[in-house]
């Protein structure tokens, strides 16, 4: 086989971001992905940021298979049987570029995307796995594929592998993360006609909803469920630290079929048909234990390096297409000066630095380090705050006064105060 | 029942074996994933038998770990939960292929 400029590894939304930066400035890139096609192996839980594809393909939307823009966001609590949440409907969302926020299924759209980046001349190697990096004198010059004359050679490698990245562990740039540092999620794609999505989530045509669930929504554990509205499906899931599932014995199959069982969820799945299920390792690194990022001839990006801001923006495929075009852009500078080593890709860590991904992951990165100090958060307090407000609204003999004591008693006799106060402080600090 | 009836219908429940029917798989001979039987033994918590989203890992009547790799969705989350499993990407083109991911 030919020697690349380039070689990338993974056709995910980092990896090909990167390809189509290369190849629209000549650079001969080849794409190893091991799926049967771009997207077959890749899931998330539904929202793609577009701030970064916005630029690289404009007007993306009349193309790409997009599901929905997000227009509406619901963050509940659940306790029991019972539910609070708040929700924001945001009209000003509804216009070009859509909040640059959209549902997709990326099956669909990173098959379209890598799509995009062979059109511009990329060369896409599917069903075809690499176990390992090619060294020269400690330089990664190459890729070994696992097919019959599997070794090809090139300037420089951009691995975009994924969560599960096995070879940017085995080339000694990560630690094989530790069970709370990694978020294990499982999602259902479930199919429902879009007159009754857009009806029951109360959504004009093409407008989206992204919902996420606190407490009794996961056993009261650290962590989530969640649902996003597709055009004519939702998708439907739960994540939870892999530390969190182990302490609890907890299956994920459980836990997501406790989830849909809730009957604040169960209402919103009426008339939904399970199509597809799937499951997925989200990195919450924490920016402190990102791995390295560069060595002689190698660039980490996307799900790999960690790119994912775990706060309530929940952004992954952004974080990943912005650091394999600065990984792009730093190969093309590479290139200019005949310097691939790890030195002449120091540009990558600052252009990171510059970007939101850095400032992003620096400002939230270690949100669930934080938030693991404060179980009580998903624990205790759902049930004590919906007890007391289920208090407050119950008719019955009592005056309301008496009604209201006995509402703030109940919540007092199960919640420190002070302690209250200052974790709600400390967790709006950390989130907001 | 008409479309607004039908809309209302609660969701049919499904079981894990069902979900992952629904799934397409490209069936390789070989397992992917291995266990380590030595340290099996001796492991109490054996986490791989819960922890697996679509559990791959079942325990036999003589308690050794058999797994059915035919039906792993490729999360990795058995190999950061158990430090001994051994985990290795499935042969190009196989494994799971998700149709809506």
């Amino acid at each position: 086989m030919d020697k690349f400029d380039c070689i990338i590894i993974g056709a995910g939304p980092a990896g090909v971001a990167a390809a189509l930066t290369l190849v629209r400035k000549g650079l001969t890139v080849a794409v190893f992905e091991r799926g049967e096609y771009p997207g077959s192996k890749n899931l998330f839980g539904g929202i793609l940021y577009s701030t970064v594809l916005n630029k690289l393909i404009p007007n993306f939307r009349e193309d790409a298979p997009v599901e929905r823009h997000i227009t509406k966001r619901r963050y509940s609590i659940l306790s029991k049987n019972s539910e609070m949440a708040v929700e924001f409907d945001f009209e000003d969302f509804n216009h070009s570029p859509f909040n640059n926020s959209f549902t997709v299924l990326r099956a669909k759209f990173d098959r379209w995307f890598a799509q995009k980046a062979e059109e511009a001349g990329a060369v896409i190697f599917t069903e075809t796995v690499v176990d390992d990096f090619i060294y020269d004198k400690g330089k990664v010059s190459g890729i070994k594929a696992r097919r019959e004359g599997g070794d090809v050679y090139t300037d420089v490698v951009i691995c975009a592998e994924g969560a599960n990245s096995l070879l940017t562990e085995k080339a000694g740039l990560k630690k094989k993360p530790l069970p709370h540092q990694m978020i294990t999620a499982s999602k259902e794609v479930i199919s429902l006609p879009r007159e009754a999505i857009e009806d029951r989530f109360s959504l004009n045509n093409d407008e989206g909803m992204a919902l996420e669930f606190f407490g009794g929504a996961v056993k009261w554990m650290i962590g989530s469920g969640f649902i996003y509205t597709n055009g004519d499906s939702l998708s439907v899931g739960v994540g939870c630290p892999i530390s969190v599932m182990k302490e609890n014995n907890m299956k994920p199959n459980d836990l997501l079929e406790s989830f849909k069982s809730h009957p604040v969820i169960k209402k919103l799945l009426r008339g939904g048909k399970t199509e597809e299920l799937s499951a997925k390792m989200i990195p919450e690194l924490g920016c402190k234990n990102l791995p390295r990022l560069i060595a002689d001839g190698l660039l980490i990006v996307g799900d790999a390096a960690g790119f994912v801001n775990p706060s309530l923006y929940r952004e992954g495929t952004n974080m990943a297409m912005a650091s394999g075009v600065a990984a792009a852009e730093t190969i093309l500078e590479a290139k200019e000066k005949g310097d691939f080593s790890e030195k002449g890709l120091e540009g990558y860590i600052k252009r990171l630095k510059d970007s939101f991904v850095m400032k992003d992951l620096e400002r939230y990165g270690d949100v669930p380090e934080k938030l693991s100090e404060m179980p009580q958060l998903f624990k205790e307090y759902p049930d004590a705050i919906l007890k007391m407000a289920e208090g407050y609204f119950t008719i019955s003999d009592l005056s309301k006064d008496e009604m209201h004591r006995q509402a703030w008693k109940g919540f007092k006799d199960k919640v420190s105060l002070w302690r209250f106060l200052l974790d709600m402080y400390k967790a709006r600090k950390a989130i907001l | 029942m008409n479309k607004i009836e039908q809309a209302l219908q609660p969701l049919e429940p499904k079981t894990l074996s069902e979900k992952l029917f629904l799934v397409r798989f490209k069936t390789d001979t070989e397992s992917h994933l291995k266990v380590n039987s030595e340290k099996c033994k001796v492991c109490r918590d054996k986490s791989c038998i819960y922890i697996c989203p679509a559990e791959v890992y079942k325990l036999d009547e003589k308690e050794n770990i058999i797994i059915s790799y035919e039906g792993c969705l490729e999360c990795g989350t058995c190999r950061i939960a158990c430090e001994f499993i051994e985990w290795m990407n499935p042969k190009g083109g196989y494994g799971v292929c998700y149709k809506f991911g």
